[in-house]
């Protein structure tokens, strides 16, 4: 990959905890990804949008607080959009119930508590490698 | 005490020492420098050479006098044990009144209501996407939602605390039952857990509502409208809890938060309020880490700083207002999603720790609260962690009982001297308000976060089952309760009847007279926010019509993102 | 805010000027606005009926006591901790008892803790196995419900499969007369493991605690046990130096309803008689008193159980020193396993035992221990489940680990309370060892059931005050609830089929042995049991090593010596 990956990592919903999204944020940064952070309370469309503008390859959605229920309506929106070669991980507090029906809206990885760095820098590594190649076939 | 007089050097002291340190050299091999989250060293070993009694009365005297190092009040657990203020909230109002009683009934002896997250951000239930509804608080709009909440509760005879940000419609919506129910105002005692809106913006930004000077001047009509007319409630509660779990080491968390007091303070003075009057009506609102020695240190020192902040800085001259008050929950940050049953056993440190340290008022996290909104199993487990702490473990026959130990006063002062000096940078950068505006906590915040992550990464911070101990296959399957959907249905519907129901005139006057208030001048007689937030939620005002009104004459809350 | 001028220079750099200037006159403030605000209360005293004051000062304890009640780690009176680098240089032995089932499950169970973190085992044997029988001659139904079914050195082999015997330390639950030992040691031959290697602890070696607390484990008459472990130290002297011969179980003291104090001074009182019968055969106190220890019960009374342990070191440095003559730093050190205490957990509402265990351990790691078991928390419904048995390590790693409780040497050192208090429980503690040695030491004691009385009383005197209420037990006598979420785990039991494949394979391993070695075995036992004591040829337990080696089993060792010995009969007081 010429470019480095590119990932938006963000918050939707209401909660506001940031202290992991930040975390990652400067993990990923320090892993030579190129970051785009955009702080809590983000619509589905605002997502989206920025999404487009910043041509990322990995949207990663930080959830403390029960907003990762919300994430099946950001797959159809981006499929909607035409992003569907986007891949979009959690991290956060995600209950096995709810991680089942995330994979099968889509969601290509739930990081829950505990995850080390070299866990997310790995994966998140490889779905935006993954995610460039879905991008140039399409 | 004169009987027995202290000969110093102690005879032989200096040989024995050095032996000592001879064969522990001997032994140890490679010693590893050991320091504490705040970055205090710690030593192998404490002694009469690191703290002795000649200090007794300068640094410790005794409970209830200052320096108040040993407790606020001369009772302290013996007299009095702390309020076990369990954070619960779920689902529908009538949810959570059934939860609130049998935790009632298992001991516990006061409230703590957790609102559903589209309340923190200001919304009604008909302004939200519905799957979010009640996942992670109990979803209250309205004054007849909060009867629900109280139904068959005395709530002129317990405390509660309201996590309730600015502008306060819980406390607002609770007052106005109180005048329905006919229990006077003064009978009314509790706290608003979240009225630290400085917290808000630098850490906790799920409760910021209002742009900063709405909020400012918000907390100050609050402060004076309760110190007036509810004078059992303590309008201000500042939470260094959220600095903590932001990241901020202890150390940081307790000087951040004080500085904050500092901020609100002076804030007052400003205002014309009295010292002597409004400082009693302070609260603290703290994390209790793992971190056991260093926490009950952090909260021994805060009182010892406060006391000084407030005689020095504001003149309070009532030894009521030199009470550093607390309220701590243990840490969530510490739990962990893998081996949940483990957390138990961390909660009873935690909890140990703020007991140690002198808590008002605790609560102790449930084992599955790093999964989800804790189930009832895992509350009451919670619950029984402190009765058996307060009950059966004899810890609160004594006070302060680690007054003494060589390490605990060495520790104490040295967090002391750590806390010092970020009050001193704060203090440099013209006070809390300005800094916040600044970024300059939420730096501090953003470096200690990161820098216990990587202590956790690199191994030098153990947490059993993550980066330690891992088990395969020992996870046990989580699962979260969600409040059900007809349930939830039926409470929208009972929503709109209530404001279809209403006198649609009174509720009109009521919004007019609330944003004619915002938009006077501060401090003008007959135009204080908050005593019209009341008056609008006895007309039947919601949550989120209070909230937009007051977004909309003083401005939105947005957290400056520091990323 | 004082900065700290002196942590590393010399302590005569900051004299205290006494009287403290305005400390009287602040007390009396405090006491008037104590008294006005408390109300009615009553007298507090802790378990061992030591009053405690609501608040303890620099007049209660100050720092002029340091050299004679504190000194440093390593150095006398001890009371700091017994070596120089304590939980910092090396944390405890996780030390949890476990043992179900046949010898696999064992094996199978012991490997998990291994692999958890654990660095020492313990193996606890069947009932069947405390009360001296084989598996073929007792009722089926009980086998192996409360610990491994362990007979022969086959079974001993098995539960130590793929594990190095010679590189963990282990504690065997193995009453006199030690055949778990010396199955173990007929391992080690068998393996080619030197028993200069083995190390560990015979947890059950106190007779006398049998006899007056813990009958189960009580297998022989009084006067053959006091042979039977002299002849067992001094074998172990010579040819297991590693191993320690001796735990002076004061757990069975408490268990049994002694109060702190009273178990402490009841287990030093031990001690010392068995410290004065090696020296009647003749041994040198330098050379047996290093490898004795003890095992404690923690309790939920948290600072009366630091206090305990503290004055129990400053005690037996002095006894050593002064009743012995002990000269050599290593004898003087009070080394002690502790395990939390299950007459605290409940059965109700097991979940909540995880609290209690955490506090418990919590005072016997700030009590200075050397080993650690904590308990399970359904320990009180079943034999421990594995999940069960996980969190109850995890507890441990989490309080040595996680909690930072190690970093500092006796870290409540110098507290008012708990230096007083550590004073106080000292005294009582002696109080109790006067009495024994009154009525002519531990043996004679026992015999004229002093202890098992003394007992008795505060057993009863502890259950008055939780039923009436003046102690809370949660769950029991406070805030019960309907049990629903978190019921009482099921017992595991092995199946009986499972079971049955086990006896008969003990069956075949008894034909299979060579029978004329076997009888010569025991005769050369019976032998010894009756020579006099003092020769390599009458060491009853040398000569059960040599058994087991042969094949004997465990039930025929103890059958024969209850047959020359006598049988442990306890003295029934009610």
């Amino acid at each position: 990959m010429s470019q480095p990956p590119k990932i938006l990592v963000t918050k939707i919903g209401f909660d506001g905890h940031d202290r992991g999204s930040r975390i990652v944020a400067a993990y990923l940064r320090d892993a030579g990804m190129e970051v785009v952070y955009t702080g809590p309370w983000q619509s589905i469309d605002d997502v989206v949008t920025l999404a487009t503008q910043e041509d990322v390859d990995v949207i990663g959605v930080s959830s403390l607080a029960t907003d990762h229920l919300l994430l099946p309506k950001l797959m159809d929106a981006l499929r909607a959009a035409d992003l569907g070669h986007i891949k979009v991980v959690v991290g956060g507090i995600v209950p096995d119930a709810d991680a089942e029906s995330l994979a099968s809206a889509g969601v290509a990885r739930v990081f829950h508590p505990g995850s080390t760095r070299e866990d997310i820098v790995g994966d998140v590594g490889d779905l935006a490698r993954e995610a460039r190649a879905g991008n140039a076939v399409a | 005490m004169s009987e027995r007089p202290v000969q110093l050097p102690l005879p032989n002291f200096d040989a024995a020492r050095a032996e000592w340190r001879q064969a522990y050299d001997d032994q140890i091999g490679q010693d590893r420098e050991v320091r504490n989250r705040s970055g205090v060293e710690i030593k192998p070993l404490y002694t009469a050479a690191d703290w002795n009694d000649g200090r007794y009365m300068e640094e410790l005297g005794f409970p209830g006098q200052v320096p108040m190092t040993r407790g606020i009040y001369p009772t302290m657990h013996r007299g009095r044990t702390w309020s076990q203020r369990q954070l619960i909230g779920f689902g529908t109002p009538d949810d959570y009144n059934q939860r609130f009683r049998k935790i009632l009934d298992a001991g516990a002896n006061a409230s703590n209501l957790a609102p559903c997250n589209s309340f923190f951000r200001g919304f009604d239930c008909d302004e939200v996407d519905p799957a979010l509804l009640g996942t992670c608080g109990t979803v209250v709009n309205t004054v007849a939602d909060m009867e629900a909440c109280y139904q068959g509760v005395d709530i002129g005879a317990i405390s509660m605390g309201m996590n309730d940000p600015e502008p306060f419609t819980l406390t607002a919506m609770l007052l106005a039952m109180a005048k329905r129910q006919g229990v006077p105002w003064s009978r009314i005692t509790g706290t608003s857990n979240q009225s630290d809106y400085l917290s808000h913006f630098i850490a906790n930004h799920m409760f910021l509502r209002l742009s900063l000077p709405g909020a400012r001047r918000l907390l100050l009509d609050h402060i004076e409208f309760c110190r007036g007319e509810v004078p059992g409630w303590n309008p201000v509660s500042v939470i260094g809890q959220h600095m903590q779990q932001g990241g901020a080491n202890p150390a940081e968390a307790m000087g951040l938060t004080l500085s904050t007091a500092i901020q609100y303070a002076a804030d007052c003075v400003e205002r014309g309020m009295d010292p002597n009057r409004f400082l009693p009506r302070f609260t603290f609102f703290f994390d209790i880490s793992i971190s056991f020695f260093e926490e009950l240190a952090k909260f021994r020192a805060g009182r010892r700083i406060w006391q000084r902040i407030v005689r020095e800085r504001f003149g309070a001259t009532e030894p009521k207002a030199w009470r550093f008050k607390f309220h701590a929950q243990t840490s969530g940050v510490d739990l962990t999603q893998q081996q949940p049953l483990n957390n138990v056993a961390r909660a009873t440190v935690q909890a140990m720790a703020g007991i140690f340290g002198g808590l008002q008022s605790l609560h102790t996290d449930s084992y599955d609260e790093a999964l989800n909104a804790p189930t009832e199993a895992a509350a009451r487990v919670a619950v029984a962690t402190q009765n058996i702490l307060c009950e059966e473990a004899h810890l609160t026959d004594v006070i302060d009982p680690l007054g003494g130990s060589f390490y605990v006063e060495s520790l104490t002062d040295e967090m002391e001297a750590r806390i010092e000096e970020v009050i001193a940078r704060i203090d440099a950068a013209g006070g809390m308000y300005l800094a916040a505006e600044a970024g300059l906590p939420q730096t501090i915040m953003g470096q200690s976060a990161i820098a216990h992550q990587d202590r956790i990464e690199n191994g030098e911070e153990t947490v059993v089952g993550v980066n330690k101990y891992c088990l395969e296959g020992a996870a046990e399957p989580v699962t979260a309760e969600r409040p059900q959907a007809e349930a939830m249905a039926a409470y929208i519907a009972d929503f709109q009847r209530f404001k279809d129901d209403r006198d649609g005139a009174a509720v009109d006057r009521a919004l007019d007279d609330l944003a004619r208030a915002a938009a006077a001048a501060p401090g003008t007689a007959g135009r204080n926010t908050f005593a019209k937030a009341v008056a609008a939620a006895e007309a039947g005002v919601t949550h989120g019509e209070i909230c937009a009104c007051l977004r909309r004459e003083l401005g939105v809350g947005q957290p400056l993102v520091v990323a | 805010m004082t900065d700290n001028p002196m942590s590393d220079g010399p302590i005569g750099d900051a004299p205290v000027q006494l009287p403290l200037p305005g400390f009287d006159a602040a007390r009396a403030e405090w006491r008037q606005a104590y008294a006005e605000q408390i109300g009615e209360e009553g007298t507090v005293r802790n378990r061992s009926g030591i009053e405690v004051k609501p608040l303890y000062t620099a007049e209660d304890w100050d720092g002029s006591g340091y050299m004679d009640d504190l000194g440093f780690p390593g150095q006398l009176p001890m009371t700091r901790g017994i070596y120089p680098t304590m939980h910092r240089g090396r944390t405890w032995s996780q030390r949890q008892l476990i043992g179900h089932g046949l010898p696999e499950d064992y094996n199978l169970r012991f490997r998990t803790i291994l692999e958890a973190g654990g660095n020492a085992g313990s193996l606890i044997p069947c009932n069947s196995v405390y009360r001296g029988f084989d598996c073929d001659e007792v009722d089926p139904v009980l086998l192996g419900t409360c610990g491994a079914v362990v007979n022969s050195v086959d079974d001993m082999d098995i539960c130590y499969r793929d594990v190095d015997i010679g590189s963990i330390s282990t504690a065997l639950n193995d009453p006199l007369p030690f055949t778990l030992l010396a199955l173990l040691l007929a391992v080690a031959k068998r393996r080619g493991v030197p028993w200069t290697k083995i190390t560990g602890t015979s947890n059950q070696s106190d007779y006398l605690s049998h006899f007056i607390a813990n009958h189960m484990f009580y297998r022989l008459s009084l006067p053959g046990s006091r042979r039977v472990l002299l002849d067992h130290i001094d074998f172990c002297q010579r040819q297991v130096p590693g191993w320690n011969p001796v735990s002076v179980v004061g757990q069975h003291m408490q268990q049994g309803g002694a109060t702190p104090a009273e178990a402490m001074g009841l287990t030093l009182s031990t001690a010392i008689q068995y410290a004065n019968d090696c020296l009647e055969r003749g041994m040198q106190p330098d050379q047996f008193l290093p490898r004795f220890t003890f095992f404690f019960d923690i309790s939920m009374s948290f600072f009366e159980e630091i206090a305990k342990f503290r004055a129990g070191r400053r005690i037996w440095q002095r006894l050593v020193r002064e009743r012995f003559g002990a000269s050599d730093p290593k004898a003087w050190r009070f080394k002690f396993h502790a395990q939390t205490s299950g007459v605290d957990l409940t059965r109700q509402q097991p979940m909540n035992n995880v609290a209690r265990v955490t506090a418990q351990a919590m005072a016997g790691i700030m009590g200075g221990l050397q080993s650690l078991h904590t308990d399970s928390y359904d320990e009180l419904s079943s034999v421990p489940t594995e999940e069960a048995a996980r969190v109850a390590i995890s507890t441990q790693n989490i309080l040595c680990e996680e909690a930072h409780l190690t970093d500092v040497i006796d870290p409540l050192g110098g507290s008012f309370y708990v230096e007083r208090l550590t004073d106080e429980m000292e005294a009582r503690i002696e109080a109790v060892i006067a009495r024994i040695d009154d009525a002519g030491g531990m043996y004679r004691a026992a015999e004229a059931g002093i202890p098992q009385i003394m007992m008795g009383e505060s057993a009863l005197a502890f259950q008055e005050r939780v039923e009436s209420g003046a102690q809370t037990v949660i769950g029991v006598n406070k805030y019960e609830v309907d049990e629903v979420s978190d019921a009482a785990t099921p017992l595991t039991r092995t199946d009986d089929a499972v079971m049955g494949g086990h006896v008969a394979r003990f069956e075949k391993f008894k034909r299979d042995r060579g029978q004329q070695a076997v009888d010569r075995a025991l005769d050369d036992l019976a032998r010894a049991a009756n020579a006099a004591p003092g020769t390599p040829e009458a060491n009853v337990f040398g000569l059960s090593v040599a058994a087991a080696e042969a094949g004997v089993t465990h039930g025929e060792i103890c059958a024969c010596l209850r047959r020359e010995l006598g049988n442990g009969e306890p003295l029934v007081l009610a």
